[in-house]
């Protein structure tokens, strides 16, 4: 009996993942019994699902930590944090994918795979199993090869394919590193690892770690293995490319964390040292391919590989300083709100491709060129937005870390930074001179063209809005999110 | 009180916010509105003052700030960060500088808007400036002195970038690059003396920053002031930026710089200071002499005004050099002077170009023929920004030169000559400015006479300037406190 009222516990502890999974498996039955045109009813439990796994992620936080199943899962502040974000993070994702797939002969199957993807990140956030991350790997990743391919043209095709020989290529490695651990260590749980990896051999380790950070690095699209990122991201639609470039990173940055934390804690190897140079390479490459790009989601997937350079900093220095949590859980959620906005603003002139596509059919919008700026200079970390709370906070952890050459290189990024964004937000601030005839007639002639695509897309700009509102506000309340994450 | 001191932050916060959003049809009630933010601002600034000060002399061991007001609260109690206001000495006169600045250009926009309109959302910027501004002063906190920092760059962007020049885009990105990268080494300076310290509020005294701390700081601040070789953005932004807009920088911005080479630099790196102060000397003294010869040979008047501000913050990036307490009561008043003085010079630039449609002084002449007032108002800031005695200009000047005179030895000594050399170049400069502008045949139509908004925005200044001028113990006795125990930690 007492088993089984303890199985239950356990089974209560996973409550904000069960109500994701409910929400998946609900929403896929619901939706097979839908009729085409009312398959809303799929998204309004997809949302509820996601707002409760929220909401009882939150409440969750104010337990203990412990671990569940064996000690397969970790329930902690960083396991909280990471279902907060990402729970609230997918709501936004679907309410934004809704504006353009309402309607779409496979709408509910888009937002089934968004939520299993979810579960996804979160499971890699919280195993504390080697064989458990693998599976949260897979479930990470094999429905977002779906989604990228979700339009199915030439384009997606080709991103989709890559994306997944990438994806099978960083799980085989992942699959090496934990076979390597297990002959090192005899055991997959975290806490055997921490114990008995010390004493095994280096190149052993050395395969193990490789191989295991591979498949993160993967997921996080850490350079070297972020090709995938600007091609799956300017292969689908803006507002997938949001869901792909920030769900699963999500995950896969508290996972490495986590790594780094217990069982590669005291390896005979420079575990911190390694994910340092990542993080510089990454935010480095990162922001150097971003310079030359013309298009709007190309320039976006760069600038997300940088901002997981910095995210890579606090892994660096995990459980070197007490400033390394706090740090996690402002970035992570700083960056979701941010890069989501970032893209819903490219999502509500999905037609344009290019920055100067894109900043001409803005002319009209000044409102959506403000919560852009707001969002791109919340990237750059500009006070007082979120991001500037967690880099700083990164930047602090990573001092204090001992890591003061990547904070210098960190901070000579950020300003380089500021170049490309200001690529996009310079044409599109540009004040257009009004009143000769000819450009009104042409103006008049755009802008009926734009209303009838506003009367598709009302969810873009209203979530730009909200989500720069939401940056400038976790910005300022960055205390108030910290006194709920970290109780 | 120290509701007081959130209000100076909140209400043109609150106001910048308030006027922006009121829409286009409102135009002219929402700058009227500006100017009422404004004057509410100085008014709140203004009754900061604590008379006798609150100093209680110097700090148990070294360098302890005591302000007047201060306010202390947590912001983000996991990071270390706390929102900690203060007011005292060194930063009242700038407060009130600021303040002041702020409300004249507000009521200068009243009346002359620059192209391409929209007063509202200028004097919204103008205001989000200002609460970025007085920040940096106010801030006694590291980071929140970062992230004010920080705040004023976006706003005066958007000044220039929109109500600038031909040239404004060019001028405005240049800017922006210089100051952030100014602000890169900030944030390296404030991570490297908080860690050093293990607390990054300037009340403190255990910060004890060595040679990095304060090169840091010091080249973060040497952008912003800004000390030659690092002014090359300034000529172009003042030259580009509409007439408040380089009022506001000339006035303001600069003033950041300096005050935090005073509060920062030598507040958190006194050991760094003193190593390092014969290099700050020497490109103080540069930038005296170059930016004198390069305002010789300038033929464009707002160019001209603002090289002449890279001469100025020379003398007084050349008193804080010295690190003694004459040397840093001259920066203060000369910080305080300077923006005054070029903040009317560049208001007097702004009108004549207006007025004449050419900055070009070639093309310019017989100013008294044609606009007899504007011509001696010119003159008489021209003559206060030169450093006649009894004018604001002379008391930051002649008591730079003196402190450096007084440090003694080889190397100071010939800074204070060298910059005594630079303080006659700058009266030649000016006497030419006068000569080529005032002066000789005229040169362009009669220009129309100076409108009621005009005068109100610079009948203060000119108030100011002569009695700063006479009086300069109204700000050197309020500071003398603060820097007594500054110099006393860094001696």
């Amino acid at each position: 009996m007492n088993d089984m009222t303890g199985a239950g516990d356990d089974a209560l502890a996973l409550l904000p993942e069960l109500l994701l999974l409910i929400g998946a498996v609900g929403g896929l039955l619901l939706g097979l019994w839908t009729p085409q045109h009312r398959q809303w009813r799929v998204r309004v439990v997809v949302l509820v699902a996601c707002v409760a796994s929220a909401v009882t992620a939150a409440v969750g936080l104010a337990g203990e930590d412990r671990r569940v199943f064996e000690d397969l899962w970790v329930i902690d502040t960083t396991t909280g944090v990471v279902r907060i974000t990402v729970a609230l993070a997918v709501a936004v994702a679907v309410w934004l994918v809704s504006a353009s797939l309402s309607g779409h002969p496979r709408e509910t199957e888009a937002y089934v795979l968004m939520l299993l993807g979810a579960l996804g990140a979160v499971a890699l956030a919280a195993s504390a199993d080697v064989l458990l991350l693998v599976a949260a790997y897979l479930l990470a990743s094999v429905p977002l090869y779906a989604l990228a391919g979700y339009t199915k043209d030439a384009r997606a095709t080709e991103a989709t394919l890559k994306y997944y020989l990438m994806g099978a290529f960083a799980g085989v490695l992942l699959l090496v590193g934990a076979a390597a651990l297990v002959l090192a260590a005899g055991s997959t749980g975290y806490a055997d690892l921490a114990a008995a990896l010390p004493e095994a051999p280096a190149p052993l380790l050395a395969i193990a770690v490789l191989g295991v950070f591979a498949g993160v690095a993967f997921k996080a699209g850490a350079v070297p293995l972020h090709f995938w990122v600007p091609d799956v991201t300017a292969g689908t639609a803006p507002a997938m490319a949001a869901y792909i470039t920030t769900i699963p990173k999500l995950g896969a940055v508290a996972a490495a964390f986590r790594l780094v934390d217990e069982p590669f804690a005291d390896v005979p190897l420079d575990v911190p040292l390694l994910v340092a140079v990542v993080a510089a390479l990454s935010m480095t490459l990162g922001n150097l391919a971003a310079f030359a790009q013309t298009e709007v989601l190309r320039l976006l997937a760069y600038s997300t590989v940088s901002q997981v350079g910095y995210l890579f900093m606090v892994v660096a220095v995990a459980g070197r300083t007490e400033l390394a949590v706090p740090a996690l859980a402002v970035y992570l959620a700083g960056y979701a709100l941010t890069n989501l906005g970032a893209f819903a603003a490219a999502a509500v002139l999905g037609h344009a491709r290019s920055i100067e596509e894109w900043a001409a059919a803005a002319r009209r919008r000044r409102a959506l060129v403000v919560g852009l700026v707001v969002c791109l200079l919340g990237l750059v970390g500009t006070p007082p937005t979120a991001v500037f709370v967690g880099k700083l906070a990164v930047f602090t952890a990573a001092w204090d870390g001992g890591l003061a050459w990547l904070v210098v290189l960190a901070a000579v990024n950020t300003v380089a930074s500021l170049f490309y964004y200001l690529r996009w937000i310079a044409p599109a601030t540009v004040a257009v001179p009004t009143g000769s005839p000819a450009a009104d007639g042409s103006g008049g002639h755009e802008v009926r063209t734009m209303t009838t695509r506003e009367q598709a897309l009302t969810a873009p700009p209203v979530t730009v809005h909200a989500l720069a509102a939401a940056s400038l506000i976790l910005g300022v309340g960055s205390g108030a999110w910290l006194a709920v994450a970290l109780p | 009180m120290n509701a007081l001191l959130i209000a100076v932050l909140a209400v043109p916060a609150a106001g910048a916010a308030a006027v922006g959003l009121l829409p286009a049809r409102l135009d002219r009630a929402a700058r009227l509105l500006g100017v009422a933010v404004a004057a509410v601002t100085l008014v709140a600034a203004a009754a900061l003052y604590r008379p006798g000060g609150a100093w209680s002399g110097y700090g148990v061991e070294g360098y302890d700030v005591r302000p007047w007001h201060s306010v202390d609260v947590p912001w983000v109690p996991d990071l270390d960060l706390r929102f900690h206001l203060g007011v005292d000495g060194v930063s009242y006169p700038l407060v009130v500088l600021t303040a002041l600045l702020t409300l004249l250009c507000c009521a200068y926009t009243l009346k002359h808007v620059p192209e391409p309109g929209a007063g509202r959302k200028l004097v919204a910027l103008l205001l989000a400036l200002q609460t970025g501004v007085l920040g940096v002063f106010l801030a006694l906190d590291l980071l929140l002195f970062f992230v004010f920092f920080e705040i004023t760059l976006l706003p005066m962007y958007a000044v220039i970038a929109v109500w600038g020049g031909a040239r404004r885009r060019r001028a405005a990105r240049k800017f922006v690059l210089y100051t952030l990268a100014g602000s890169v080494l900030l944030l390296l300076g404030v991570l490297a003396a908080g860690s050093g310290a293990g607390t990054l509020q300037l009340t403190s005294a255990n910060f004890d920053g060595g040679v990095l701390v304060f090169a840091l700081f010091a080249l973060a601040f040497a952008v912003k002031s800004p000390l030659w070789p690092l002014h090359t953005w300034l000529p172009d932004a003042h030259t580009q930026a509409p007439t408040v807009g380089s009022v506001m920088l000339a006035g303001v911005l600069l003033k950041m710089g300096t005050y935090g080479l005073i509060r920062v630099g030598l507040g958190t790196a006194p050991d760094g200071a003193e190593r390092l102060a014969p290099v700050l000397g020497v490109l103080a003294v540069a930038a005296i002499i170059v930016g004198s010869l390069v305002c010789l040979a300038q033929t464009e008047l707002k160019r001209l005004i603002a090289y002449s501000s890279v001469g100025h913050m020379g003398f007084v990036l050349l008193g804080i050099a010295t690190g003694t307490a004459a040397g840093i009561e001259a920066a203060l008043i000369g910080n305080v002077a300077h923006g005054v003085i070029t903040g009317l010079l560049f208001f007097l630039a702004g009108a004549i170009k207006d007025r004449a449609h050419t900055g070009e002084l070639a093309e310019l002449g017989g100013l008294r023929e044609t606009a007899p007032r504007l011509a001696g108002l010119l003159g008489f800031a021209a003559v206060a920004s030169l450093g006649l005695p009894g004018l604001a200009g002379f008391w930051g000047e002649a008591f730079a030169v003196v402190a450096a005179v007084q440090v003694g030895g080889p190397l100071w000594t010939t800074l204070g000559v060298l910059a005594a050399v630079g303080a006659a170049l700058t009266a030649a400069y000016f006497l030419r400015l006068l000569r080529l502008v005032t002066h000789g045949p005229a040169a362009t139509p009669p220009l129309a006479g100076i409108t009621r908004a005009e005068w109100v925005a610079w009948a203060p200044l000119v108030l100011l300037a002569l009695v700063l001028g006479l009086a300069p113990g109204l700000v050197v006795d309020m500071a003398s406190g603060a820097v007594d125990a500054l110099t006393g930690a860094a001696r």
